[in-house]
């Protein structure tokens, strides 16, 4: 923390000097930097840690259309997502913003279908979000360090910095990431004048700024996993740290067959899709 | 020198005034932008980049290709190139600008473009773009400045001066190198994972902008005094032809890769650019207009008897500066994004506020170049018939 | 005296003028009550009376020039460390405060235009904090 602040006053300060000017918060930060507090600030004690958190999903458990829809409400709600509807009701793929949503196995993994599967096997449901690659390159690409790794394998997004360049759109191969087109604040869930209504512990996002899943760290800054993970029938997302050997997501990418989404590509995915599922360990 | 810009017949105040309108038109349409967001453009989750940041890419170039006036002069002192090579650098700086403003017009939130700056990402190849493209200008506007302004007073340019230019010939590859890099350095992206990526980008920029300087310097002849000389545009169309002859070489190259490989991913953006895909074919038309001007040109430039002849030539370099235009500042971002990372085909065509906005900047890129042209001929005009010593 | 090229001069300078005045006469007449933000939420009240007194993180003095800049860095270290809590420097025996503009300072000061807005439209200052965070709900007050 302290580095980051002498850092970003070094930064700034050379910025100035540079004639690039700088926003009135930071020039002020500059000015005054000297008196600013010695950090005093610490995480919860109820944090959850890890040294690598992942998500096994196992499509399985996934039974009805209604155990799609209220882990995807779960999360989109917390979240203040917005839910942009055409006057007739449909969804506007124009202004779309999604976290976590249900795809087909073609569609999650193109090129792995095969001229004899029957349409039943290619529309087979997958649920999909954020990778939190080991190495994405989202955050290679991002010219202000908005997009982040946090240090337990998070893909974090910072939306206080995020410029709207929308090139961690360009490079993410699997299509996790949202742009906010328009205020978000104009989507009929989240506009109090059209019924909706906005969860008050979350903040909405601004128009121009990229978005994405988080993996909850709001979450598990107070001791609570992800949204999906406990609204989803039991044992269908299963989350955990990766580099503990005893963690159900370890001994399961372990020992089971998984798959994860264009591996090839050396992003790192950290989701795994347990296939077979039933009596895993 | 300024002034120079500020005096004018009636019709260069038409001119600029009819340019004007679209700077403001533009403007407003930015305005309004500006406040309701990005949506108002045509792009979308899936095709997030679109005309705006096609136009950047484009424009990179042409600010690049001043750079093949500047190495026959200076490197190979191709002495012919003397008058000329300041509307080069001209052009340069026009277009730099219009490359600054696509990329402004194109964030989300442009009042934190400081962040770049305050918060330095080497690991970025957008944070290098900005570096290399405020540097570009900087080191055009200087040279441009004082070369012009030595010619002036009639005395050789300073020697401090004579770094920057050599300096400005590498830097003039490294614009569109970078930029390339934007493309070809991302995962997942069939269409521009290509290592010749940046290769291409410097051809079709070779050929481009020395296309558009061919047409400009036409025109500046016929509007005034200056005359680049015939020999002169012979000798910039044979370096354009033989860079288009680069250029479509190695979009060859990108087409054999992809299909004789046979892997569906690599082959899908083409088939979709050229053919239609999921019973899409909205870019198919402009597409094959974009490689029959191509070709035509290429032919037109090749063959001397056509080449020499201006009115011919004129036409040659409308074609192709055009082709390259939807190649590189359309079809290259569109088929980036289609289909997307799930094989879908979401289709994407600009809104009208979004091509408003994209013609006021190309205005406000004229009105620039407008100016610095104008100063840049009242000199030459003054001066006319001395020789000078660079 | 003859002053040449007097016309464009003077239309300089008063246009000069106009737009150096801006400020100024585009304030005139305008009430301008002084701000005086209020620390009597309900939240607070219960505050002061589980504490014995009224404190925020840190004095009120400081709180006034430099709030801006700790909420700066606790967004900084909040979306990057995970940290969530704040010991207090100027007051180290209070419990450590949460980091948060949304569910901390607003829980605490729910009377945003009281409070916040009273302030920055005083100084015409245009935070976009509320872009993303919801404000808390407020009552319209009512005039006794």
């Amino acid at each position: 923390m302290s580095m980051d602040r002498r850092q970003f006053l070094k930064f700034s300060g050379i910025a100035s000097i540079l004639g690039f000017g700088a926003t009135v918060a930071d020039a002020t930060n500059l000015i005054t930097g000297k008196q600013l507090l010695p950090p005093q600030v610490d995480k919860n004690k109820e944090t959850l840690t890890a040294k690598r958190w992942a998500m096994v999903v196992d499509m399985s458990k996934f039974k009805t259309d209604e155990d799609f829809q209220k882990t995807i409400t779960a999360c989109h709600s917390i979240h203040n997502v917005p839910d942009f509807r055409k006057p007739d009701g449909a969804p506007d793929r124009k202004f779309e913003v999604k976290w976590i949503w249900k795809s087909t196995y073609e569609k999650a993994f193109p090129g792995m279908e095969s001229q004899y599967q029957s349409e039943h096997v290619k529309d087979m449901p997958f649920m999909l979000l954020c990778n939190h690659c080991t190495n994405p390159a989202c955050v290679r690409v991002c010219p202000t360090k908005a997009t982040y790794k946090l240090p337990d394998g998070i893909t974090m997004q910072d939306m206080h910095r995020c410029i709207g360049c929308r090139f961690c759109m360009a490079a993410c191969p699997y299509g996790a990431r949202s742009f906010n087109w328009v205020d978000p604040r104009r989507a009929a869930n989240l506009d109090p004048a059209k019924g909706g209504k906005v969860n008050p512990e979350y903040p909405t996002r601004t128009k121009g700024v990229v978005e994405k899943c988080t993996f909850c760290t709001e979450r598990l800054a107070v001791g609570k996993r992800p949204a999906c993970v406990e609204t989803a029938p039991a044992g269908a997302l299963l989350f955990g740290d990766l580099e503990d050997p005893n963690s159900e997501v370890r001994k399961i990418v372990t020992n089971k067959l998984t798959i994860r989404r264009k591996p090839e590509l050396g992003t790192g995915p950290a989701i795994y899709y347990l296939i077979g599922g039933g009596d895993h360990a | 020198m300024l002034e120079k810009a500020l005096e004018g017949s009636k019709k260069y105040w038409a001119w600029v005034f009819f340019l004007g309108i679209f700077a403001l038109s533009g403007t407003y349409w930015y305005i309004r932008q500006f406040n309701e967001g990005l949506g108002l453009t045509g792009m979308h989750r899936d095709v997030s980049w679109g005309l705006y940041i096609g136009q950047f890419t484009f424009l990179v170039g042409v600010a690049a290709s001043a750079v093949m006036l500047v190495i026959p002069y200076y490197l190979h002192d191709f002495k012919k190139f003397g008058k000329i090579v300041i509307l080069g650098e001209f052009l340069a700086i026009s277009a730099v600008t219009m490359c600054i403003l696509f990329i402004f017009v194109d964030m989300g939130q442009p009042m934190r473009i400081m962040n770049v700056m305050l918060h330095p990402t080497p690991g970025s190849v957008m944070f290098w773009d900005s570096v290399v493209l405020s540097g570009y200008l900087f080191i055009n506007a200087l040279v441009g400045w004082v070369t012009l302004g030595a010619d002036k007073k009639g005395v050789p340019p300073p020697k401090w001066i004579k770094p920057f230019i050599y300096l400005s010939i590498p830097w003039a590859i490294s614009i569109h190198t970078v930029t390339a890099f934007l493309y070809s350095g991302v995962p997942g992206r069939h269409f521009w994972l290509t290592a010749v990526m940046a290769a291409r980008f410097l051809a079709s920029a070779f050929a481009g902008g020395p296309a558009l300087l061919i047409i400009l310097a036409l025109i500046v002849r016929k509007v005034s005094k200056f005359d680049a000389g015939k020999d002169v545009i012979q000798a910039i169309s044979r370096i354009v032809a033989y860079a288009m002859f680069a250029n479509v070489f190695l979009l060859g190259l990108e087409f054999f890769t992809a299909f004789y490989s046979g892997i569906p991913g690599h082959q899908h953006p083409f088939v979709y650019l050229y053919k239609g895909l999921d019973g899409h074919s909205e870019l198919v038309t402009l597409m094959w207009t974009s490689s029959i001007f191509a070709a035509v040109s290429l032919i037109m430039l090749w063959v001397p008897k056509i080449r020499r002849n201006e009115g011919l030539l004129a036409l040659a370099c409308i074609m192709l500066f055009s082709s390259l235009w939807i190649d590189k500042g359309f079809g290259l971002i569109i088929g980036g994004f289609v289909p997307n990372p799930f094989e879908e085909v979401n289709p994407y065509w600009p809104t009208y506020p979004e091509t408003m906005i994209t013609i006021g900047v190309w205005a406000i890129g004229f009105i620039v170049l407008t100016f610095l042209y104008k100063i840049a001929i009242s000199v030459r005009e003054q001066t006319a018939g001395v020789e000078i010593e660079h | 005296m003859k002053i040449y090229n007097g016309g464009p001069i003077f239309l300089g300078i008063l246009v000069f003028l106009a737009i150096a005045l801006f400020p100024f006469y585009n304030n005139f007449g305008k009430v301008n009550a002084k701000p005086e933000p209020k620390v009597d939420t309900p939240a607070i009240q219960e505050y002061e009376k589980a504490n014995g007194k009224k404190e925020c993180i840190e004095s009120k003095e400081w709180m006034r020039g430099e709030h801006m800049q700790i909420l700066n860095q606790w967004r900084d270290s909040v979306v990057r460390d995970y940290n969530r809590t704040y010991k207090s420097n100027s007051h180290p025996n209070a419990a450590p405060f949460n980091m948060s503009l949304q569910s901390g300072c607003m829980k605490c000061h729910s009377n945003k235009k009281k409070f916040c807005d009273e302030c920055h439209n005083y100084l015409s200052v245009k935070p976009y904090c509320w872009d993303c965070h919801i404000q808390p709900e407020e009552k319209e007050e009512v005039k006794s």
